[in-house]
Formats: structure tokens, sequence, C-alpha cells
């Protein structure tokens, strides 16, 4: 429990301490502030976005006479009122348009934006417009891209390591074969949303919700035809990101920018769920095609396989997306001669984005298929084949992209939750299970993650904080990350308490303002607390400098006899409470203020090459998950899951195991229910919690053991030796889909490999079954 | 027309007393309570009815008493709330500033992460810990139906719902100030019909089921809204104008549970949730299917007279009410008449319904000991979600041999059908492996199924014959379902 203290051993809410949601009190009473709950200023008007209703075509002609009559509106604006550039690709390739203007990519994409005097009467108005089309051909499936010649929204990259086609020629043994593994909807439960209040000359002021808060405030300069000074960028948090509020923030942003400017009014859209869901991108669906070759212990000889992805009409981050998925393929496994390539495909679909794990989920599961299936091929437990193919510690350890895995911890946390899961026990008694049950089947599987820490855009990787000690000792703290529910901020307080070793209530956690910490990066690649936590402690060490030099010549005592104990300053033999020191401190006009910076040491990328260390170090963990099938309908249930998890020496184990429960659920997600369907026209119907299916309570494994391995420290020099957690879990939530493929093999005695696709819905359990049946 | 009429929807939200004189029959509770009221604890994550983030507590003097329940105020419509008492997640702690023991046990137990849904989840949890003191891993899941958590995996959730159960208030303002509250909304209920003409529209609330009767006939072109589970998306999705709308959720008199040995009759504006126990009790195969309809707040809303009203092919109910040969009764003015539910069902969105008419009770014979029966519902995700296939089955078997069968299903055509020719297929036939077989294969005759984005055709009819053999295996002795709980539901 939380308690303030004195003069104890220790302070409150230190590092690795298992603290609380700083925001959790709110959050139960509903009085946390999102940015749609920000009392309106006066005047405020709301947007709508005006949605194109074609796959793919040129428009003919547009008439928007009904939009402009309609109650309540007060302006229309299509491209042409755009006034400085009509693009908010993020990556500088100019390929995404705010509003469309003779050519329509994707169905539902924006053409233009009404504002009303009420969000309704917006909602209304943008449904109005009559639009001529003439109609295009469309691809929205990937492989349908790949066969209709469609061009890469950006340069695919190839890794290679070894001799990939000398060693598929001479393999021992040798298949192909391919894999759908489909895309995902973020699902945040706040949807996007912006409210910009125009300011004095070419002022703005920006309240979103979004990870990005400098890439909103490029955009809305871009936008506005104006310098990046003149736009402010305010976010206090979010109601879940999970990577779907990276980039897809940027149009709700730039229009209401745009149209507050234009009506010296403040703006606000928030977009209907469906509208959400229609024009912001999503996790990309692959296709994987593989060619393995292998030897009688299962051992990989050769892997070369394309990874090919839905991106949909843009560019936006699909190059690192599809970069990070063949960074993932190798998982914890040694390919000694490999071929890896990436196809980042155009679709008439909308820009597939960020989403946790960010393409490497994706390409972990085609390697995990090749595992799988070599497995079946032998007739043994997939896991005996992981094993055999795991990175060794000093040899066998160097990745497709040429970097040696230094910190390879996989051997033991695998050996660990094999033993505490009691797997090999529950997996023989699930094949005496599935001999004699009729309709009822039961699959166990256990997957290891290994995923790299660090954007692979090797410049993202820094950080600024600000902090400021007042008078009263309490202390002020920002910093570049933003708060998406992963409790960055309770984390990066606790760092700075523990750095001043003061009490975590004395640390006040303040809205991410990119007036107090400029040119950030998003919040994003689980490099928040890696970061930000950094920057806060360097900027905490600046100020710490300062209150040692100021107290050794107040006080005339040695610096080196001066240190930070609980909630006072140790000067000589003299205790000082903290809050005197600085008050002290103040008079004597020492700073107290300081802006930290951190940069991530060792890393480099060179992506013409396939070359380099693009990660400072890697996540580890594993997990056990035990299903039940039903063989007449394919529905099923996750019985039990036994989770390991490395997340190095835990700033906050609370946070942390909140973060793996909720990202393997997450996961198990992606991998099962959670299906997008496009109809043939081209329109997603999938577009809404009705009929877009994310996991519920019950669908929560019903035996959930998740531990964090309380032995792992982080090799490297990260903050307090902790480990980041946003995306590793996600992953964990591959053995869901290895154990309902094991139930489904169960009906073929385990003869062939289902090869089961994801997302494992009831009905693609089914159909499986019914091949299995065939086999 | 001797009906008093007041002018004015009257209810209470939290401690205060509302009057509203000008309203619109679209406006949803959740915009009066963020745009109007500023209670902006209760969010919006869906306006569909189906992520729960606008979850609040629905109070209403019914046939025993006082009773709350959770409903989405996404769908609710402002002009349903008369005489009822909306409480927010803004009243749940104490004035000075003490959490609830739901809301404690959530910060706690780390059960809330971004906390968008938390107001919601505290809400369903906060109706859980006024219903029991248990909360068993099942009943809170159960809790949670209708309450989408996209941070957490719910683990941290269930065990604050656990935590909490155990810890009783009796300072918590419904418990304490029930039979006040009780007084205040006897006092709201005036026996007046309500008629409020605004510019967005005309909204009547009847004072009884004659007035009802007199307002559709004279309205014949009104919209009637019981539940407003699907009504509510017409507004928030679809913009489609309900005015005039019939708000009959208040009648008492359509909220009777009539049980006969002949079998039970349910008024039109029964909800899942009223409809519950003595579904359950008289049809037991029906606990698991009744308790996936929906979630919590969408069967507290939803009625099953809606349901076919409504005419949806994917209804959860009319499968398992046609194989149950229950019948429907309209009344029209004073008259009424009485008609097999399957002949309600004419074709895609056209039923047996004339104008000036609407749906008043539906008739469940009872089930003899001679009969077999079952219900099966397929989705994708097992709660909160839209049938894919739902099937029944409804035989009598003498002497190893099927006197008498009625198989219905829905999400295979454009109404929900009977198996004709699959029935045919059994009728007179031995009760064994290989008369199913042969029907199985006669479901092609009966069914051409659509595809879509909840299954393919292939896939449709594929289980639709396989739930016929389950069925067949069921009656065999054969457990078949996976069970997450050994007794489901709480």
């Amino acid at each position: 429990m939380e308690q303030t203290s004195a003069s104890s051993t220790e302070i409150s809410g230190g590092v690795h301490a298992p603290r609380r949601h700083d925001s959790a009190h709110k959050h139960v009473t509903g009085t946390a502030e999102y940015t749609d709950d920000i009392g309106e200023p006066i005047g405020t008007l709301h947007a709508a976005l005006g949605m194109t209703d074609r796959a793919h075509a040129k428009i003919v002609s547009i008439n928007l006479d009904k939009v402009r009559d309609a109650s309540g509106v007060v302006d229309v604006l299509t491209a042409d009122d755009v006034p400085g550039v009509n693009d908010i690709s993020p990556n500088g390739l100019d390929d995404e348009p705010i509003l469309i203007t003779d050519t329509c990519l994707y169905h539902g994409q924006p053409i233009f934006a009404v504002i009303a005097k009420t969000r309704e009467q917006a909602r209304r108005a943008a449904t109005l417009a009559e639009i001529e089309y003439e109609d295009l051909p469309f691809e929205t499936d990937v492989v349908g891209a790949m066969n209709a010649g469609y061009k890469h929204v950006t340069d695919p990259l190839k890794l290679q390591y070894g001799d990939v086609d000398t060693a598929l020629a001479n393999g021992t043994n040798r298949f192909s074969g391919e894999m759908r593994v489909g895309g995902q909807d973020h699902f945040y439960l706040e949807g996007q949303i912006s409210l910009v209040v125009p300011g004095e000359d070419d002022e703005v002021t920006v309240y979103a919700s979004t990870q990005h808060p400098s890439e909103i405030q490029h955009m809305v300069s871009h936008a506005l035809g104006t310098s990046s000074n003149a736009v402010t960028v305010n976010v206090r948090r979010m109601g879940g990101g999970f990577g779907g509020k990276e980039t897809q923030g940027n149009i709700f942003a730039a229009i209401a920018a745009i149209a507050a400017k234009r009506l010296k009014r403040p703006v606000k859209i928030r977009p209907d769920r469906d509208e959400d869901m229609t024009v912001t991108g999503k996790r990309h669906d692959f296709h994987v095609a593989y060619d393995v070759a292998y030897d009688n212990d299962g051992r990989i000889e050769a892997l070369d396989a394309t990874f090919a992805a839905r991106c949909g009409y843009s560019s936006d981050l699909s190059g690192p997306v599809t970069d990070r998925a063949l960074f993932h393929v190798d998982n914890c496994y040694f390919l000694p001669n490999t071929r890896l390539v990436s196809r980042p495909m155009m679709t008439n679909t909308v820009s597939n984005t960020a989403y946790r794990g960010f393409g490497g989920p994706q390409g972990m599961l085609g390697g995990e298929r090749v595992i799988e299936e070599i497995a079946y091929r032998l007739g043994k437990d997939p896991l005996e084949i992981r094993r055999v193919n795991f990175y060794d510690e000093d040899k066998r350890n160097v990745t497709p992209y040429h970097q040696t895995v230094e910190d390879n911890i996989i051997a033991r946390i695998v050996d660990e939750i094999e033993e505490s899961s009691d797997y090999q026990a529950r997996r023989k008694a699930i094949i005496d299970f599935n001999r004699t049950s009729k309709v009822i089947r039961k699959g166990i599987a256990l997957t290891p993650v290994k995923f790299g820490i660090s954007f692979t855009a090797t410049w993202f990787n820094q950080a600024g904080a600000l902090v400021h000690v007042y008078q009263d000792g309490s202390v002020h703290l920002n910093h570049g990350g933003t708060e998406m529910g992963q409790g960055l901020n309770t984390k990066v307080a606790q760092v700075v308490a523990d750095e001043f070793q003061i009490d975590l209530e004395n640390v006040r956690i303040t809205a991410t303002h990119t007036g107090k910490v400029p040119n950030t990066s998003a919040t994003a690649a689980s490099s928040g607390s890696d970061l930000n936590g950094m920057a806060a402690a360097n900027a905490a060490q600046q100020i710490k400098t300062r209150l040692v030099m100021f107290a050794s010549e107040q006080y005339g005592v040695p610096e080196e006899q001066i240190d930070f104990v609980p909630n006072h300053m140790r000067v000589g033999n003299q205790l000082i409470p903290f809050a005197d020191m600085i008050k002290q401190a103040y008079m004597a006009r020492v700073q107290l203020s300081a802006a930290g910076f951190y940069k991530t040491p060792k890393i480099h990328w060179d992506r013409d090459k396939g070359q380099g260390r693009p990660f400072f170090y890697f996540a580890y963990g594993a997990s056990v998950s035990e299903v039940s099938i039903d063989t007449l309908t394919g529905e099923y249930h996750v019985d039990r899951v036994d989770i390991l998890h490395d997340v190095g020496k835990s700033l906050n184990p609370a946070i942390d195991l909140g973060q793996v429960q909720g990202g393997f659920v997450q996961g198990m997600g992606w991998l099962t229910t959670e299906e997008l369907w496009w109809d043939d026209k081209g329109r997603l119907r999938t577009h809404a919690p009705s009929t877009y299916k994310i996991p519920l309570a019950s669908d929560k494994p019903k035996v959930f053991n998740v531990t964090l391995a309380q032995w792992s420290t982080n090799r490297e020099r990260t903050i307090r030796r902790s480990k980041a957690v946003g995306e590793p879990p996600f992953m964990l939530a591959n053995s869901v889909l290895e154990a309902l493929s094991m139930a489904v093999a169960s009906v073929a005695d385990y003869r062939v490999c289902p090869c089961l696709d994801a997302p494992a819905t009831p009905e693609r359990i089914l159909m499986a079954v019914e091949r299995m049946k065939k086999a | 027309m001797s009906v008093p009429v007041r002018k004015q929807i009257r209810f209470i939200l939290n401690d205060r007393p509302i009057s509203l004189d000008d309203i619109a029959p679209d406006f949803t509770l959740l915009d009066f309570l963020r745009i109007d009221q500023r209670l902006t604890g209760t969010k919006e994550g869906c306006a569909e009815g189906d992520c729960g983030a606008c979850t609040v507590l629905v109070g209403r003097l019914g046939v025993s008493g006082l009773v709350y329940e959770t409903v989405n105020a996404c769908i609710r419509f402002v002009g349903s709330l008369d005489a009822c008492h909306v409480v927010t997640i803004e009243h749940l702690a104490a004035a000075d500033g003490a959490l609830h023991p739901v809301q404690q046990a959530m910060v706690d137990r780390h059960g809330s992460q971004c906390g968008f849904c938390t107001p919601g989840i505290v809400m369903s949890l906060y109706d859980l810990w006024l219903e029991t003191s248990d909360a068993t891993p099942a009943a809170v899941e159960k809790a949670l139906q209708g309450n989408l958590c996209r941070c957490t995996g719910y683990e941290t959730i269930i065990e604050a719902a656990k935590a909490a159960s155990a810890v009783a208030s009796d300072d918590d303002r419904l418990v304490a100030g029930r039979a006040a509250m009780e007084a205040r909304l006897e006092k709201l209920r005036d026996g007046a019909r309500v008629e409020i003409e605004s510019a967005g529209g005309v909204i009547f609330v009847p004072a009884s089921l004659n007035d009802l009767a007199d307002i559709v006939e004279a309205h014949p072109e009104a919209t009637i809204v019981a539940g407003s589970t699907d009504v509510g998306l017409w507004v928030t999705k679809q913009f489609r104008s309900i005015t005039p709308v019939v708000f009959i959720n208040n009648l008492l008199e359509l909220k009777q549970i009539t049980e006969t040995s002949e079998g039970l009759t349910l008024g039109a504006g029964v909800t899942y949730s009223d409809a519950f126990e003595a579904i359950v009790e008289r049809y037991p195969a029906m606990r698991g299917f009744w308790e996936r309809i929906g979630g919590e707040q969408v069967r507290n809303m939803g009625t099953v007279g809606g349901n076919i009203a409504n005419g949806s092919p994917i209804g959860d109910t009319p499968p398992p009410l046609i194989a149950l040969s229950a019948h429907v009764t309209l009344r029209k003015g004073a008259s009424e008449r009485t008609l097999p539910l399957e002949d309600f069902f004419i074709d895609y969105g056209k039923q047996d319904r004339q104008p000036g008419e609407f749906v008043s009770a539906v008739h469940i014979p009872a089930l003899d000991a001679s009969r077999i029966f079952a219900a099966y519902k397929i989705s994708k995700r097992r709660d909160e979600d839209i049938s894919a296939v739902c099937g029944a089955f409804n035989v009598k078997i003498e002497s190893g041999r099927v006197s008498d069968v009625r198989i219905a299903f829905g999400g295979m055509a454009a109404t929900p059908k009977r198996a004709s020719a699959v029935e045919a297929a059994l009728k007179d036939q031995p009760w064994n492996e290989a008369t199913i077989d042969t029907a199985m294969g006669m479901f092609e005759k009966d069914f051409q199924p659509l595809t879509d984005w909840r299954a393919t055709a292939d896939y449709r009819l594929l289980v639709a014959k396989n739930l016929l053999k389950r069925f067949f295996l069921e009656t065999e002795g054969n457990s078949v379902v996976i069970e997450r709980y050994e007794t489901a539901g709480a």
C-alpha cells in the first residue's frame, strides 16, 4: 500500500515498486480527462469527414450544395481549401492527401469535411454529397495485388545470411508452403479526436489523442503552411493507442486546424467509431511464402521466404513495419542460410500502419509456422524442434541482419515455463484425451518470444524531459512520451522520485506538451520508459549535481560526503529535509530546472546492406497455451495459459504484469476472433464492435498464470536495468494458434500439419478439421 | 380520449430531479449526460451498444419494486426514461471523495490501464456488487459480457470484482437510499401519457396498454420502441428518423410473465433479463443460449417482443421460439389476433404486421416430457456477438421413432425459417445415426445461406448440419459441449 515516509529507510514509490497507475483513482471515478471531456470553448464548431464510396475511382464531379444547405452547416472544406500542403504522409513520400482531389484509392477515403454547429449536424450533412465516379479496377487483397502487378508503396528489404541457394539445393529435407496472417484493428476504446483552438497570428493549440505530438505539430504546420513554432500540441492521456495513434491522428488534427484557422473558431473533430475504423490504418495482413531445408533432427538448414503485406493505398509506416517483420522471422532460432524479402504491396484499402509489434508478430508467426511444419513432418513435438534451433550463447548466434545475439536467455525461460506449467505431462494427457474424445479435441503449445528493442530508424532513439523543482520541494515532471494506459508516466515519475529520493507523491506528472519538450519521437516501439526514463533521470541528475555543489559550498562538506537519502539530503553527518535544502538552494540562486536528454548507444543500421545492430537489446518470454475445440462447429475456448516473461529488472512489476496480460489477450484476439472482411465492392464490413470481435472477459484464458522472470536483468545499461514491455508480450499469444492447430491435427492423428491461417476463427477451425478428415 | 397528458419527461439523475419538455425523439441518454449535463465520466466508445463504455444504471419501479439494471446510454433514448432513476459513475464515490468498494478494488488490483472503458466496467461491476457478495469468475464474466477492455486482458478486473464483492457498504447510496428513491419514483408515476412535440419530432409515452393501442392506431407510422437495442443504431449509425416515436418500456402491463400448465406468455415489454428465470425453468436447454444473447446491458434493455417485431433474419430468439411452436399476438385498437410465429415472418424486412398493429405478447407452449429440445447459437466470438447460425430442435421420439419434429434456423435465409426438408427426412424415421446422416443431406434443400463477414455460406451449411448431429449425439447421452465453467451463469 501507499504511504508517505518522513524519515523511513525507503521512499514511497521508488523504482521497482509495484505502484498503481498514477491516474487509477481518476479512471474509476470518471474524472480522468480525455480530449472529448475538455470543456469546449464558447463557439466551438464540429467537423465530420465526407467519405467516398468507391474502392478505386476517378472523381468525375462533386456537388456539395446539399451539404452546404444542411441544417447547422457553417463551412465545407475540400482539398482546395488547404492553405499549406495537402499531404500528411509521415515519411515525406507525399502520398497521403488530407482530402483527395481527382482519384479515390480506397472505399471511404475522405474527400471533403463539413463544419457545423453540432457534431450531429456535421455527421448528417457529410452524407449528403453528390459525387459522380468513374470506376477503376481495384484490389483489396495482398495476393490479388501481387497478381495484378500493383506497385510496392515503398522499397522492399532483403536480409541475407549464409548461402541460401546452395543450402536449399543440398538440403537433407525440403518443403515449401504459404501462410496467411490477418490484420487487426486497434480498437482503442477512445476513438481519434482533435480539438484545435486558434490563437494569435498563425498560432494554433491542438488537443489531440496522439502517440506522436511532434508529428501532429509538424503535420498541422505543414497543412497550415506555417512553421512548427506556431503549433502547440497537448496530450494529457489517450484512451488506448496500440500504434493506432502514431500517425493516424494526423488527418483529424489537420482538418480541425485548417477549419479553426479559417473560421477563427475552435473546431473539434471526433469521428464515429465506424468512420474511425474505416479511415484509419490497421495492422498489416501478410501473405508468407517459404521454402525450407532441414535435417533429420529438425534443425533448419536454409530458409528462403517472402513476406508480402497489405499496405493499403499509401506508404505511411509500411516500410519500417515490413522491415520489422523480417527482423523477427528468426525469433529465437538460428537460421544459418537465409534470404528474407519483404513486399510492401499497395492495395485499395486504408493505409495500414503501426500496431503493437509493428510487423514483428506477423514475421515471427511466419517463422513459427516453419518450425511447426517441420515438427509435424518429423512426427515430433514442436518444442523439440524449437530447442534444436535456439540461438546458442556463443556460436550459432548471428541473426539474418548480422546482429549478434548477446543477451540470449531463451533456453532458461523455456526450461522454467516447461516445468512450471507441467507441459510434458499435460501434453501426454491431452494426446490421451484426444484418442477417445469424439467431438471435443484439445491442443497445447509452448512458444518462445525474442523481440528486438529500439526504433529501427536510429534517429528516433532519442528523448527529452523537463524537470522543475519548485521552492517547496515539489517536482514538476514533463517528458516527451505520451500516456496511453501503459503506465509510462507512473514509471518515469518513479525514476525521478528515485533519483531525488523523494516520495512519489511529490512528483507531479503533467501533460505532454510540444512547448515543453520538443522534437519528440512517437511513444512507440516499446521505447517509452527506456528513452523517457533515461531523459528524465538525466534532467534530475543535472539538478542533483547543482544541489550537491551548492550544499558542498554552503556547508563546507566535500561533495563525496553528500548524497540523497529518503526525503533528505545527507550533508556530512547532517540530514537536511529535501524541501529545506531546495529552499536554501533557491535563495542562493541555484537553477532548479533542467532539460534532460538521452540517446540510445551502440545501435546502427545499414538498410541497403541489410546489416547492422538495429536493436540495443532483446526482450524474451515464453507461453504455454491449452485449448479445447469443438470439431462440429469450430468453436473453442482457451483453457489455460502460463507465461514467463522477461522485463529485465522491472521498474514497476504491477504495471509490467498488466502489460503482459493485456498484450497476450490482445494478441490472442488477433489470432482468433478479430477478422477484417472486405466485400466485393472493396468495403470494409467489419468496422464496429458489432462486426469486429475483440476478446471479452469470457474469452480470457480460464486459468491465466503470468509471471515475470524475477532473475532477469538487462545486460545493457538501460534505465535501472529494466526492459521494454509494451510489445513483446503480444507475441506470447502465438502459442494459442499453435495449440488450436494441434487440436485440429488430432483429427488426422497428427500426421499432417493443419497449416492453420490466422485469424483462426471458428470457421477456419472447422474448415481445417474438414481438411484433416480428408487428409 | 380521457387519458391525462403530461408534456414533460421526468426522471431522477443521480440525486437531482430532471424535467425535460423540449427533447427530440432520438435524443440519447449519452448525449444528454455528456453534452447537456457535462457528466463526462460516461464515455462513448462505439455508439451502438457494443462496447459498454457508456454503461450507466437505470432504476425503475417494476412488478416487484425498484430494480436497477445496466444499460448502454449511447442507444438509450431520453424519452424512454420517464419515472426512472439514472445513476452514473459520478454517483458512486462518497461526497468526501472516498471510493466505493468496487472503485477501490479496481485501483488496488490495477484494473485500469488507459481508463477509458473503466467507468463502464465499474458500473457493470457495481451492478454485480449490488446483486451478490460472492462474485465467481463465471458471474463476473457474465456481468462483463457487454464491456470491452482493450488494455488489461481482464484478469485484474475479474480479481477486483471478486475482492469488491466481499466488501459490504451500508453507506452505498443506492442501498441506503432505496426506500426514499422508491418513494420519489412512485411520485413521478402519475398515470399520465407523456406527449412531447419538439422541432425534432413527437414522443409518446403511453399511460397504459389501451393508451398504447390508441396511439398506434392513430399514428400507424409511429416507431414503437421497447429496448432500442436495434432502433438505437438506426439513429446513431443511419440517421433514420423515428418520429413519431412510442416508448413502451414503462408499461407494466406489457411486462407480465404468465405461467400456466399450457405454457408461458411473455408480454411484449418483457426483456431478456426479465424472462431469463421463467425461460430456463421451463426450457432448461435455453440457459446457455439465453446467456449468449447480447451482453448484460442488451439483455436488460432488449425485449423478446422487439426481437420478433423487428423481423431480423439473425435475431436470436425466433428459431427456438418457432421450434417450440410459439405464437405471437398482435393488437390493433381493441382487437387482437394470434398467429404461429413462423407465419409472422414473410420475407426479408417484411412481417405480417398491419398498420396500426403492434406485437403485444408471445406464447410459448409447455414442453412435455416426451420431447427433446435444444437451441444452439454459433458466432465468431462466444459472447455478445450476432449469430452466424442459430438452430433449434424439438423432437418427439416414440418407440425409437421420430413422431414429431420441429427444426428452425436463423442466419440461414432471409427470415428465421423452419427446415422443412430436414424435418421430412426425420419424420417417422428411426432416431439413429443413419437417419441423421440422411437428414443432414437435406439442408441444401431448405437453405441457401449467404456469405458475409460473419461466415461463408459453406460454413453456415456445414454448421447447420453438424448442429443436427450434435443434437443427436446429445440425445444419445454424449457430452459434446466445451464447458468453460462447470455451472454456467451465476
